[in-house]
């Protein structure tokens, strides 16, 4: 029963969020190239400026912590009004009456899912806002894409891909913990339970944001 | 047998239960009646470990429940079954899926005997052909027989019911509370029901307890109703203006 609930979170949770989360890091990896592109040519800089500088910020802040930032409106809001919902209609009581341990049942699968399937997120994010800055340089021709390849493979540290997805596995547990407590412990009916889920995601937000300075801080 | 001893719960200042003590027998419908805010929902909530009485004991089948270790409450619940007043189904599982869960959870079972044993309960309940609906696809009342099907799933000794009727038909209700009694006889259950449907209380109140402000005011079983001179008794169950005058029209009949 468990594997079966930690199958379906890591659906509901990760899977379900592939779509959003590649969507937005393409975009943002073209934008991001673009502007490098514009803002920080000159005849000083080398052609492999904007390519280094898309790979860095993609890799080292957007695939971990503001792509979490993201998924902790899209699935923190999901997890707290799931559980809140639940709570107010009496079906947690109902796996207690049953003997099950509902927190374990409901919340566990919910934070093993979310931290399994988040290293696929950051990765495929990072490949999808590289997959962004290509699109500039084949259809945008804001440069070519032998400079932005150049400057995508300029003094790269693999390092700087573990620390992002250590960053983000701490981002996981935030995401998936808070909003889990806030929906659990709701009280009261609906209103309650969308004062939960924002609260939730403005928790887990400015967790993200706190944990980020500090692991920046560590791992660097 | 659930046997409640000097049972008393408190939220802060406020004494809800007060020295509540009763016996539910084996094989009945034992009723909880009362008011709205009177205490029944406490007073159940305490009995199934949802809440923590201030101090009493609950003795199932002389097993003390209050003082059990928090595994023995796990084991003692598998003998439970309760019906919540919102059927409380899950809502991501179709109807055949919530009455296998606690098989799924508990049982031994092979997947074909568990889906048998669902499928038995569903036709107990007079379901079959909903099996593959979601709860949100069905009425009210089939929601409610859902709850009850899950319930005996796992042919739990003591059932539970709170409030099985609200927002239910007058027909439905009867048809709720036959499905409840035959059940209770049929495996010889300990089941108590919350309510204040006046046609449960007639029909099938085999042993009532009636709370009043958080105790005891009275029990006794439904053909003591009519003769009682309990006057917060009568006041409660013959309410309205048609209730009295049938009831004072039976009692000059007499």
């Amino acid at each position: 029963m468990f594997w079966k609930q930690y199958i379906k979170e890591m659906e509901q949770l990760g899977v379900n969020s592939i779509g959003i989360v590649l969507l937005i890091s393409f975009f943002i990896g073209a934008v991001i190239c673009i502007q490098m592109k514009l803002n920080i040519e000159s005849p000083w800089m080398p052609r492999w400026v904007a390519g280094f500088t898309t790979r860095e910020i993609m890799l080292l802040e957007f695939s971990s912590s503001i792509m979490c930032l993201i998924l902790a409106g899209k699935v923190g809001s999901n997890i707290a009004s799931e559980l809140g919902t639940m709570r107010v209609t009496q079906q947690i009581d109902a796996l207690d009456i049953m003997g099950i341990n509902s927190a374990s049942y409901l919340i566990l699968p919910k934070i093993l899912g979310m931290l399994t399937i988040m290293p696929f997120l950051v990765i495929f994010s990072s490949a999808m806002g590289i997959g962004g800055a290509y699109g500039t340089a084949y259809i945008g021709h804001i440069m070519t894409p032998d400079d932005l390849t150049l400057g995508l493979q300029h003094d790269f540290i693999p390092w700087y891909l573990w620390m992002s997805i250590i960053k983000s596995q701490f981002f996981a547990f935030i995401i998936s913990s808070v909003p889990a407590y806030y929906g659990y412990t709701v009280e009261g009916g609906s209103v309650n339970v969308g004062k939960a889920s924002t609260d939730a995601v403005v928790s887990s937000s400015i967790l993200i944001l706190f944990s980020d300075v500090f692991l920046t801080q560590l791992l660097s | 047998m659930i046997e409640v001893k000097n049972l008393y719960k408190s939220f802060g200042e406020k004494e809800v239960l007060k020295d509540i003590s009763t016996i539910f027998e084996d094989g009945k419908t034992n009723l909880i009646i009362g008011q709205s805010g009177s205490g029944k929902t406490v007073l159940i909530k305490n009995l199934v470990g949802l809440f923590e009485p201030t101090s009493g004991q609950i003795l199932y089948d002389g097993r003390d429940f209050v003082h059990m270790s928090k595994e023995e409450k796990v084991m003692m619940r598998r003998e439970m079954g309760m019906i919540f007043q919102s059927a409380a189904l899950f809502d991501s599982l179709t109807v055949l899926e919530n009455v296998m869960f606690p098989l799924d959870m508990f049982s031994s079972m092979t997947y074909r005997e568990r889906k048998q044993r669902a499928m038995d309960c569903l036709d107990r309940v007079n379901l079959v052909g909903a099996e593959n609906k979601y709860p949100g696809e069905i009425s009210g009342g089939m929601q409610k027989r859902v709850a009850i099907a899950r319930a005996i799933s796992l042919n739990p000794k003591y059932l539970f019911c709170d409030e099985p009727n609200s927002g239910l038909d007058p027909k439905t209700s009867l048809i709720i509370d036959d499905l409840l009694h035959s059940i209770t006889q049929e495996f010889n259950m300990t089941t108590i029901i919350n309510t204040h449907d006046m046609n449960s209380v007639m029909g099938i109140g085999e042993n009532i307890i009636f709370i009043y402000e958080g105790h005891k005011e009275w029990q006794g079983v439904s053909g003591d109703i009519m003769h009682s001179t309990n006057k917060k008794l009568t006041d409660f169950i013959f309410a309205s203006d048609l209730l009295k005058d049938m009831r004072a029209a039976i009692l000059k009949n007499e």
